[in-house]
């Protein structure tokens, strides 16, 4: 296998884009990302794009050749990956296989959804998919309803409370508050979230990340030619990939996701590095419960203890492991198959030092972990400044 | 919004009215959903049954923010159910003051309407729950 680098990233902005299609935003990040690293585009061999669900929220499938088009690349190969939430996380982990295995030398990575061009109901109906659809959402369960079942049965088995959830929020909307490409710009206090509308008890409305417009794209290439279009590669050290039952209700204990267990400790053992390592992260904060699921799952802190963890400040800017310094699914938003290459962006700005308001001082190694539906699916990376 | 129509509903309506189950000979476990391979143990030695009509809710929540076909009604009480053989499922939690509710609490089976296809397709029934009396 091959040492992969990332030579270009970019990001459209995140939010309501009522004005833009789907095409465009997407179009949007990746010139950025080829203004980022100056690359000529012949020189990109082929187009991996994560999306979860275009053909429900704008019925548009197809996606692989619709932007190799658009992007003029065209008849280069293209394709379009899918696992929810995590499928530009599910993207980036076949970029990377693909330049790893000698098959490519440089690929465009991208991830985009729009989730805005249908009513709120819609969307709840369209990302319950993502759950099991004939024993789960049939039945009336909902995406949010998921992670509160997991949010009560951590407050019974921990003792985790309720305002410990409103800590992820109130970090990450401060740190958000720094990113010009967040949704939502703008500090939340322990208060306002408590007091925000019931979406599924116990979680509010600012437990849960938004419905979101975005889209995120990056460059890789094999390591030996990085140094050709950046000085400042940022190289893939460990990568990782797991499961878990596709229905909430078969796992034996809920507040526990396997599939980030076992991604997250293939892609320590992959890089040779261990969770205390880790200098900054970015996180799948869909909703608060599963920021503090994921401490524990990762291997930041022990199981049960992170509610503690983020009630000491430990994930905050500064802290002992800063985690979604670009204000995370919560703050910059979720436009959720452009979530896992978005999550990649930011820890590029940060192992950079690029990351302005909200950068992590001298953060040498950053990892991202995405999931899908409720933690179905998990993809962790792990990125650094210098090569294996 | 389109949806799939009638035979999805007809494909699961036995299982769905009567709580049939899938239960692996080999390590005993049970499963709500139909199985030929069994993920615990990996054995192809699986038989439906009827699964038990009693258990307990093993965590719940309120949904507020409704989905599109349950637009007009909720919010409502959605919950896992841990059935007193040990199988969990997903099913809404009627006859019940949310007050009342709590990790623990024994739930007894009821045959409800679950919705409908449209104003003029099939209505579709299924399990869901109340507290014992």
């Amino acid at each position: 296998m091959r040492d992969v680098a990332i030579i270009g990233v970019g990001m459209s902005k995140f939010g309501e884009l009522w004005d833009k299609q789907l095409r465009d935003i997407f179009i949007e990040a990746a010139i950025e990302a080829i203004n980022d690293c100056k690359i000529d585009l012949k020189d990109i061999q082929a187009l991996f794009i994560g999306n979860y669900s275009a053909g429900t929220w704008v019925q548009q499938e197809h996606l692989g050749p619709l932007l190799v088009d658009y992007l003029g690349i065209s008849p280069k190969p293209a394709m379009r990956i899918e696992s929810a939430c995590a499928s530009s996380g599910a993207a980036f982990y076949i970029a990377y296989m693909a330049i790893a295995s000698g098959l490519y030398d440089i690929v465009m990575v991208g991830g985009v959804e729009k989730m805005t061009d249908v009513p709120t109901e819609d969307s709840t109906t369209f990302l319950a998919s993502a759950a099991d659809r004939e024993w789960e959402a049939f039945f009336g369960m909902t995406f949010p309803g998921l992670f509160a079942l997991m949010a009560r049965r951590h407050m019974y088995q921990y003792g985790t409370k309720r305002e410990q959830l409103a800590m992820v929020s109130v970090k990450n909307h401060k740190n958000g508050s720094k990113n010009p490409k967040a949704q939502f710009q703008r500090e939340v206090t322990i208060d306002e979230v408590l007091n925000s509308p019931i979406v599924a008890d116990p979680l509010t409305l600012l437990d849960c990340s938004p419905i979101s417009d975005g889209a995120a794209a990056c460059i890789l290439c094999s390591s030996d030619i990085a140094k050709k279009y950046t000085d400042t590669p940022i190289y893939v050290l460990g990568s990782g990939q797991g499961t878990d039952t596709i229905a909430l209700h078969d796992r034996e204990d809920i507040t526990i996701m396997k599939s980030t267990i076992e991604a997250s400790r293939k892609a320590y053992s992959f890089a040779h590095l261990e969770p205390k390592d880790i200098d900054v992260a970015e996180v799948h904060d869909c909703f608060t419960i599963a920021e503090i699921i994921e401490y524990e799952d990762l291997g930041f802190c022990k199981k049960g203890e992170g509610g503690k963890m983020i009630e000491n400040g430990e994930t905050e800017i500064g802290g002992r492991i800063p985690i979604n310094t670009s204000g995370g699914l919560k703050s910059k938003g979720h436009p959720v198959g452009a979530t896992g290459v978005a999550q990649v962006c930011e820890i590029v700005y940060q192992l950079r030092g690029e990351a302005g308001k909200r950068q992590v001082s001298n953060a040498e190694i950053g990892l991202t972990h995405n999931i899908g539906g409720s933690g179905s699916s998990c993809y962790v990376h792990i990125f650094g400044r210098k090569k294996r | 919004m389109s949806k799939p129509t009638s035979p999805r509903i007809w494909q699961l309506a036995e299982r769905r009215y009567r709580l049939i189950g899938t239960k692996c000979k080999n390590c005993g476990k049970s499963f709500i959903s139909p199985r030929k391979i069994c993920p615990n143990c990996k054995s192809m030695d699986l038989e439906d049954i009827l699964l038990p009509r009693k258990g307990k809710i093993y965590s719940y929540t309120i949904i507020n923010a409704l989905p599109s076909e349950r637009e007009n009604y909720g919010p409502y009480i959605m919950a896992i159910v841990e059935l007193e053989n040990g199988c969990k499922l997903t099913a809404e939690i009627v006859d019940c003051k949310i007050e009342d509710l709590k990790i623990g609490m024994p739930v007894e089976l009821t045959f409800r309407k679950i919705g409908e296809e449209s104003e003029s397709g099939i209505i579709y029934y299924g399990y869901k729950f109340r507290p014992i009396s």
